[in-house]
């Protein structure tokens, strides 16, 4: 998710091509819930933006697995969430 | 006598500002040189060292070499694109809220509703939900800074 608009994550995903559900949050409700707002930035009037952070969460609703970063030009990488998921036990 | 040219001045400018650009234009689409900009330190490295030896040998070599104006001018703004770039990525990246508040390993995330990019209502707990005859799925929540 992100704090852009409905049309704009529309037009962002048709480029770039992803195809997971991807949730607009223009209103930071989200964010401000989860402590992952960061004020002043983004455009002038606005709530602020996503500090970024993955968050794997089991099917009881629990994080079992989260990654909040402390530069934003480092996020997970694929791998890392794949080997979080892995170390959990299929329930059989 | 007329001093001949001196382009290692310019030449280190230039590798300082490659090494800058670089990094954005080329260098972020590979995880191994955008998390450590790494191949930008040696770009830097190397337009530094080009610019000190011209300005070692425009002023210990006045008679030979020329540079002692320009030389200096644009080793001022290749320290400048040096320190800007160090700024950006090792300060201003790094200034991010503690969120100290976010859900940790064996909380519950807490449930919400938000449209998709086509609008529709989703909500986590009906991601989470088991359909008929499943048990439920696992979901990733990835947090964007947006901005598209």
């Amino acid at each position: 998710m992100s704090v852009d608009p409905v049309e704009t994550t529309r037009a962002h995903l048709a480029k770039v091509g992803w195809t997971y559900t991807f949730l607009a949050d223009p209103q930071a409700d989200v964010l401000r819930r989860y402590d992952l707002l960061q004020p002043g930035e983004g455009r002038a009037g606005t709530a602020g933006i996503a500090r970024p952070a993955e968050l794997l969460v089991d099917p009881t609703g629990t994080v079992r697995w989260r990654d909040l970063t402390d530069d934003f030009r480092v996020r997970a990488r694929p791998e890392s969430v794949l080997a979080a998921f892995d170390r959990f036990p299929s329930p059989t | 006598m007329a001093s001949s040219r001196n382009f290692l001045p310019l030449a280190g400018f230039v590798v300082c500002l490659l090494g800058f650009i670089s990094y954005f234009v080329l260098f972020y689409r590979y995880p191994v040189t955008w998390d450590v900009p790494w191949a930008n330190w040696l770009l830097f490295a190397a337009g530094l060292g080009l610019l000190g030896a011209g300005l070692f040998r425009a002023f210990r070599h006045p008679e030979v070499y020329r540079g002692r104006v320009s030389g200096p001018i644009l080793g001022v703004l290749s320290v400048a694109v040096v320190v800007f770039f160090l700024l950006v990525t090792l300060v201003g990246s790094r200034r991010l809220p503690v969120s100290a508040g976010a859900p940790k390993v064996g909380e519950k995330a807490p449930d919400f509703v938000l449209p998709d990019a086509q609008g529709r209502p989703v909500r986590l707990s009906g991601l989470l939900a088991p359909a008929a005859g499943s048990r439920g799925s696992w979901v990733l929540l990835i947090f964007y800074r947006g901005y598209w």
